[in-house]
């Protein structure tokens, strides 16, 4: 068995996201309870509703031990609404982890209509046993972007116009895309490198 | 940089980010911001809710757009909204609105009673009723997004969600176990596209997301449904037709979430209010039942 991780499984595509790591070998666990976080090397959050998944999340007391988990040294991926729940700040009152120094900009590219698909460069896949530079194929719907990063966040792909669409942060990863949606799984190697190590 | 819209991916895609949740019935902004408050994925904007097109008869249609607008402003969460069945132009109408997912719906009087809407003409997806296999997959073909088992909308009674949930199911059990020369005479007996038949026999799955629908009153209603199989529910009359909406709808959301531990469920389901009082399904006339409405 390959590294303990767990997917946030409170709402929206978390199926896709464990499906990905356990073929990946990792060991896998669907969190929906604070104790379920006991023993993990790394969490993600997925894409779906960022302000149901807040707000279940602190209906059943898990925003602080997620941000317990990030300070014993735990990987942490958000996808999307993940992305969202990660960052300091999302310009609306609704639950957030405060994890990564970002602040985001929900549905900022529009409304479902505006959803789209693009070839994105990322210089960090490149590295791993798999790693490649061809570029990623992502796919944003109702997506956020990253407005603006702290200093000790590390830019990882933008789109031509300039908006950041994936940041990381130690070990803190954030896309505003869905890399479990696609047959790609480099997003998903450099979790699992990030938690393993 | 090139970049695409309205793709299949990105239709089918939205549906896979309201998996696990709640959709709820809402007929304005105020009503759209306590399901908000309650933790819903998406709302579903419509000017009457089933129990009220169900009792006050006459011809239902696509809600006002300016109603629709007003909700949209209010919440961050996706809107869905109603067009009959067949009524390609309320769906023009829709999706030049902007609606993120348009709902084919057996509960507005259909406007073509032999076709469905082409639903591969639009940008926005759209989610479709079923009662059987057969009809999903007719749907999926046309180009539905995403699924809802039928069941009878407006009632208070769950027991047709139940039946049509474990009938698309049951169907897909027995399709995994038929041999690959058994799937053009099944795809027959259906009356669905044969690659559609053979897609969902490789996946042991709908090809798209799957909700529940129509009858979903409480907490156990939501949970039963997700224990059956589906992948989240819609709730209509349900919440708003309750005696304490705000925490009949976050008990909902939360049944939906823990549909698997009864204890979550229990405490949930107390002090809620009343519950929506219901239509008993065998006293409905089989004319005016909503879910035969599809072909």
């Amino acid at each position: 068995m390959g590294v303990a991780v767990g997917v946030l499984a409170l709402q929206g595509d978390f199926h896709a996201h464990l499906t990905v790591l356990q073929h990946l070998g990792a060991e896998v666990r669907a969190v929906r309870l604070p104790a379920q976080l006991a023993g993990l090397a790394g969490l993600v959050i997925p894409g779906g509703e960022s302000t149901t998944i807040g707000k279940l999340a602190e209906a059943y007391g898990l925003m602080q031990p997620m941000r317990n988990l990030a300070a014993q040294g735990a990987a942490m991926w958000g996808t999307c609404a993940g992305a969202i729940l990660l960052s300091r700040d999302a310009h609306r009152a609704q639950p957030l982890l405060n994890l990564m120094d970002i602040t985001v900009q929900r549905n900022a590219f529009g409304r479902q209509v505006d959803s789209f698909e693009a070839q994105l460069q990322v210089p960090a896949l490149a590295a791993g046993q798999n790693g490649s530079s061809k570029p990623f194929h992502a796919i944003f719907i109702r997506a956020p972007m990253i407005e603006s990063v702290g200093p000790d966040v590390e830019v990882l792909a933008t789109l031509p116009a300039g908006e950041i669409v994936a940041a990381r942060q130690g070990r803190l990863l954030a896309t505003a895309f869905h890399p479990e949606l696609t047959a790609d799984t480099r997003f998903h190697e450099l979790f699992l490198r990030l938690a393993g190590k | 940089m090139e970049t695409q819209t309205g793709t299949v991916t990105l239709k089918r895609g939205l549906a896979e980010m309201l998996k696990g949740g709640v959709i709820m019935d809402v007929v304005n902004a105020d009503e759209a911001k306590i399901a908000e408050e309650a933790g819903a994925c998406a709302v579903m904007a419509l000017e009457r809710v089933p129990a009220d097109i169900r009792a006050d008869g006459g011809v239902a249609r696509m809600s006002d757009p300016a109603m629709i607008e007003k909700i949209m402003e209010t919440v961050s969460i996706p809107v869905m909204a109603k067009c009959r069945i067949g009524h390609f132009v309320e769906a023009q109408v829709l999706e030049s609105l902007g609606v993120d997912y348009i709902d084919e719906s057996e509960v507005l009087t259909p406007a073509d009673e032999e076709h469905h809407v082409n639903k591969h003409d639009f940008k926005v997806p759209f989610v479709c009723g079923c009662r059987n296999l057969g009809e999903a997959l007719r749907r999926i073909g046309e180009g539905a997004a995403m699924m809802r088992t039928k069941g009878e909308a407006g009632t208070g009674d769950v027991v047709e969600a139940v039946r049509h949930a474990r009938s698309v199911l049951g169907s897909i059990r027995r399709l995994q176990s038929l041999q690959e020369e058994e799937l053009m005479a099944f795809a027959k007996e259906i009356g669905a596209p044969y690659e559609l038949v053979k897609e969902t026999r490789e996946r042991g799955r709908l090809p798209v997301v799957n909700f529940a629908a129509g009858g979903i009153a409480t907490p156990a209603d939501a949970a039963l449904m997700m224990q059956l199989g589906v992948d989240g529910v819609f709730v209509g009359s349900g919440i708003f037709k309750s005696g304490d909406p705000l925490k009949r709808a976050k008990a909902i959301v939360m049944a939906t979430t823990h549909y698997q531990d009864a204890a979550i469920i229990a405490d949930v389901s107390k002090n809620i209010g009343v519950a929506m009082v219901g239509i008993h399904v065998h006293s409905i006339p089989s004319t005016e039942l909503l879910a035969t409405r599809g072909w």
